[in-house]
């Protein structure tokens, strides 16, 4: 499939999520949860313990009652370009697990060349990656409900957000059938996107100036992906990571949380 | 070969090693990761044929349009329906979740009759004919004795024709104790009937309403259809549309709207009066209205300035005045403003004269059925079948009085009172409960005050579920009949969630019944058979679904085609015919029935020298509170600033809960007149100093070890206050205390 696409420009698959429309009903996490055969224990309650691919972050203002705020960061896996390709989890990984696709921009991750060193997880900035201590378990029929169409994890093995990479596959698939080189923006969207009852999500082709996500953060292509967009970020902007996750906020604090900023330092959006 | 993880890692190495150097597709890695992990000990999902089943969800009120995907016969995933009118290709986290429920293991698969105690979970599985005999024997038994009106039934939904079966059962056989499950619809249905004349249902134009002053309510936290809210919500930030919420904790809707009005608990009601007296005061009303239409004006508006002056308001509600000032100008200077009332996700009824109190703010700015204003929306009544006789016992059982005591002099407007069940069960003044039918509902958990409703429950000496999983209803039960579940069956849902038009979906099959049960409707159908005489007459029907087909006639076509009916042409009325009261007005009050918008403050339960904060629930996507308990995905989403570990956390401010020596994290005792429970502390900025929330939705007792077990039912530790009113339960909280634990 890479080969019939080979003459065509490359794509960026990327996100833009809206934090001003995001509510924080984690409807993106379970869409995810369903899509991918992410497996559940009795206790979820710890976090760190987790396999949830998508996660919704609680941030508040820190301010005192009523000054409080608050705003919900739902994190993907960022699937992040660095320079060249050069992904932080990609970098570290010895068995070649984890890949990153210069045709799509993502970021792969090989379940059964994983021998579970987690450094992957250790180099990623954003908490993306999870690991399975434990082999999944679906009590009574709740097997019937695994989704064909993405191989289920074992214990010791590391996972993480694939962007749908299967919907791309199908996708690509039904297009080839159809003699068609080309798939059309909403023939391939995340399980998230696609849930998400805000309408919070778009996803797309962040090198196609027809799709969304292109005209919701403007990238600038010769700086990185840096959104021209003011009131678009990046979490950890300025590490290089050059993700392709992008959020949208009104709200000055909500910018100034994604990234360090020092004191008085100015954020894109100029501050309101 | 049996391959044993440690072979497994050598070989995944050397593949990695040889792939890593060639350029084999993706297509081909996925492929040959799915081969390779073909051990003993992972599943490998079966491959079949991709389709999608249409339905819609049933699992809160909302009507969700649903598409499942199919491989083969196996239902893989649940995603929102594209272009349906309620949720336009979005689902919440528990509409995701259904297939755990279909498949899950808190499922009753068979008829069930308990051998064991009452609670202890001992069951013995019976044929459905054995368990519907019971049943008819039993209840024959009672009618014989002239028992019938000691009968009482309890449904989930009030409208379609699975509560109309139960009701016309429960008529023929001669008892009118048919309670259904409350919410804050019936005190709007109240609140439309005593002002408007009309029996309709409250409906709001959100999507067209440029100025929205929320009284409390949930938008995006499960209020009205959730995800119409959640579409809403968005277009109100695309459009600019000012939202301002008024409520004492920074809620999800809080943090989103554009102002947050913090205001001390259950004084809502005196800031709508206050600021039905600022548009007064300043003649910012909508004049053609006040002046033509309605009645009783005059009177009101003086007994309003007299009473609720804003510097009164203010030290009631802590609201500064100029806030109240500015925002009752804003909201009547805005093009078509709208005020919402319903506190969190509406499943609470709250207060009449509160609900009437902000249905005024409505009215004085004239958007009384109009586009972005509330419409009364006439409820779908297809499921009025031919009036069957009534044999004499039947007679004799329906003229007795209720035991909930709706619809008597007391409670002239109520048609339904589940929270004044337990105490009136309990306490059999007039005559015992000797049986209690249970069906789409889960009352024992979720009724407030749910202990005492357990042990109500308890005392009735014969219990039949209809529930399609082992909740805590069920687990009190003496026989289980299992329903379907929503996914294995037909079913109508009129839509009754604040919609602007009537609207009616269908709930269709998708898969085969896993198991041996039967719908709800069928159910019922042979029951009646079984008992015969004039209760099998009332339903000649051969099953449910030639049942369904014949009640809704030339919707039934639109119905099983689109699954959905909506009534296109439907046209709220206007102001010279829309009201249909003695006045033929919209009335300000009513003094024969002493109804009057206004602010009654709640006598909370406990004394404040004991209990000396105020505990509050709070309703969150993440978590269902209804009948249905949350299932493995929608725990697992759940966040840890609300189940840690086996504890709920208690949001306290960090200011309250340094003065009580609270650490952050630690575990705590939250006590109340009702109860105590173990819960974590949770040092949280967004809540009024002195006030204490926990969300409702956990401490379910039933179910699985994915359920059950976590947290505490806010339930047990609130009890219903009765609001003179209307007889509903009007209580926002109680009063409680925290300790170290
Ligand atoms: S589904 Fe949408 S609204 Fe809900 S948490 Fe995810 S991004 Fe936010
Ligand atoms: S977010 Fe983490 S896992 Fe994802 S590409 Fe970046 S570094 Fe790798
Ligand atoms: S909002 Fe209600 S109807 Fe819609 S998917 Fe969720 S539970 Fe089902």
């Amino acid at each position: 499939m890479k080969e019939a696409q080979g003459h065509n420009k490359n794509k960026k698959f990327g996100m833009v999520i809206d934090l001003d429309k995001c509510t924080g009903c984690g409807a993106c996490m379970v869409a995810c949860m369903a899509e991918n055969n992410v497996p559940f224990r009795e206790d979820e309650s710890d976090k760190q313990l987790g396999t949830a691919w998508m996660r919704v972050y609680k941030m508040t203002n820190g301010k005192p009652f009523p000054e409080t705020e608050v705003c919900y960061i739902p994190r993907p896996c960022m699937h992040c370009e660095g320079h060249g390709g050069h992904s932080p989890c990609v970098s570290v990984c010895p068995a070649t697990a984890t890949d990153y696709d210069n045709h799509t921009g993502i970021v792969s991750q090989i379940y059964t060349r994983c021998f579970g060193c987690r450094y992957c997880m250790a180099a990623c900035p954003y908490h993306a990656r999870v690991f399975n201590w434990w082999d999944p378990v679906w009590p009574a029929d709740m097997e019937k409900m695994l989704n064909p169409d993405v191989s289920v994890r074992m214990r010791g093995v590391v996972e993480k957000c694939s962007f749908c990479y299967h919907r791309y596959q199908r996708a690509m698939e039904k297009a080839y059938y159809e003699e068609r080189q080309e798939i059309e923006e909403d023939e391939y969207q995340t399980s998230c996107t696609q849930a998400c009852p805000a309408g919070a999500i778009a996803f797309g082709d962040l090198n196609n100036p027809d799709h969304a996500v292109h005209q919701l953060v403007k990238p600038d292509n010769r700086h990185g992906g840096r959104p021209k967009n003011p009131h678009a970020f990046r979490l950890l902007e300025r590490l290089g990571t050059n993700p392709k996750v992008y959020y949208l906020s009104s709200r000055e604090w909500v910018i100034r949380a994604g990234d360090n900023y020092v004191k008085n330092e100015k954020t894109g959006a100029g501050g309101h | 070969m049996k391959i044993d993880r440690r072979s497994f890692l050598a070989l995944a190495v050397g593949g990695a090693a040889g792939t890593a150097l060639t350029p084999l597709p993706w297509k081909l890695t996925d492929d040959s990761s799915i081969w390779s992990q073909n051990w003993p000990w992972t599943p490998v999902p079966e491959k079949g044929e991709n389709s999608y089943a249409f339905t819609s969800c049933t699992l809160c009120p909302g009507g969700c349009g649903l598409m499942v995907r199919m491989v083969g016969e196996r239902a893989v995933k649940i995603e929102g329906l594209e272009g349906h009118p309620v949720n336009d290709g979005g689902v919440c986290v528990l509409g995701l979740s259904g297939l755990q429920l279909l498949y899950g293991s808190t499922r009753v698969k068979t008829p069930l009759k308990r051998v064991g105690k009452r609670g202890q979970g001992h069951w013995k599985k019976i044929s459905w004919e054995a368990a519907l005999a019971e049943v008819a024997e039993k209840l024959g038994q009672l009618r014989d004795d002239n028992q019938s009106h000691t009968v009482a039934c309890i449904t989930g939904s009030k409208h379609g024709t699975i509560p109309a079966l139960f009701k016309r059962f429960m008529t023929v056989y001669g008892s009118p104790n048919v309670m259904t499950t409350p919410s804050v619809g019936d005190t709007l249905e109240m609140a439309l009937q005593v002002m408007h004349g009309v029996e309709a249902q409250a409906g709001y134009d959100v999507e067209n309403a440029d100025y929205i002053l929320s009284f409390g309510s949930g938008l995006i936290e499960g209020w009205g259809a959730p995800v119409r809210m959640f579409r809403a919500n968005s277009a109100w930030r695309e459009n600019g549309t000012k939202v301002v919420q008024v409520e004492p904790r920074l809620s999800n809707t809080a943090a989103k709207s554009d102002q947050w009005i913090p205001i001390n608990p259950g004084t809502e009601a005196a800031l709508a009066m206050g600021i039905a007296h600022v548009m007064m005061k300043e003649s910012l009303v909508n004049n053609d209205f006040v002046e033509s239409y309605t009645e009783g004006y005059t009177g009101w508006k003086k007994m309003v300035l007299d009473e609720y002056a804003p510097e009164k308001v203010a030290s009631i509600t802590g609201i500064d005045k100029m806030v109240i000032v500015k925002v009752a100008r804003e909201f009547a200077g805005a093009g078509k403003p709208l005020a919402l009332c319903g506190r969190g996700n509406g499943e609470t009824p709250g207060s009449l004269a509160e609900a009437m109190a902000v249905h005024t703010v409505n009215a004085l700015v004239g958007n009384i059925n109009q586009e972005g204003g509330v419409v009364a929306v006439p409820i779908p009544e297809y499921a009025a079948w031919p009036e069957t006789g009534l044999d004499n016992t039947a007679q004799i059982g329906m003229a007795k009085d209720r035991v909930d005591g709706a619809g008597s002099d007391a409670f002239p407007l109520a048609a339904s009172l589940l929270n004044r069940f337990a105490a009136g069960a309990m306490s059999a003044k007039d005559y015992p409960v000797n049986a209690l039918l249970v069906s789409g509902t889960n009352p024992v958990y979720s009724t407030p005050g749910a202990n005492d409703f357990k042990k109500a429950v308890e005392k009735i000496p014969f219990v039949v579920s209809f529930s399609s999983y082992m909740d805590e209803t069920a687990m009190q039960a003496d026989l289980i009949l299992p329903n379907h579940v929503y996914l294995e069956r037909y079913e109508d849902i009129p839509v009754m969630a604040g919609l602007q038009k009537p609207m009616v979906e269908l709930t269709q099959p998708v898969v085969f019944p896993m198991h041996d049960t039967k719908n709800a409707g069928d159910a019922i159908i042979e029951l009646s058979n079984a008992m015969g005489g004039s209760i099998g007459d009332a339903f000649p029907w051969e099953s449910y679904e030639a049942c369904l087909e014949e009640t809704l006639g030339d919707k039934w076509d639109v119905l099983s085609e689109d699954g959905l009916w909506e009534d296109e042409a439907f046209q709220p009325a206007g102001w010279g015919e829309a009201f249909a009261t003695a006045s033929g007005k919209f009335e300000f009050m009513n003094p024969d029935m002493d109804l009057m918008p206004s602010y009654v403050p709640l006598n909370l339960e406990g004394n404040a020298s004991t209990f000396p904060l105020l505990l509050m629930p709070f309703d969150s996507m993440r978590l269902a509170s209804g009948f249905i308990s949350d299932p493995p995905f929608v725990i697992k989403a759940v966040e840890d600033t609300i189940l840690k570990g086996k504890d709920a956390c208690v949001e306290v401010n960090p200011a309250t809960a340094k003065s009580l020596g609270l650490a952050d994290g630690k575990p705590a005792t939250l006590s109340t007149p009702k109860g105590e429970a173990r819960v974590r502390i949770y040092h949280y900025h967004g809540i009024m100093p002195g006030v204490v929330a926990i969300p409702r939705g956990l401490g379910h007792s039933a179910d699985d070890k994915y359920m059950a077990g976590k947290g505490v039912n806010f339930n047990e530790l609130i009890g219903p206050v009765e609001d003179r009113a209307s007889g509903l339960d009007m209580a926002w909280g109680v009063r409680a205390k925290l300790a170290k634990a």
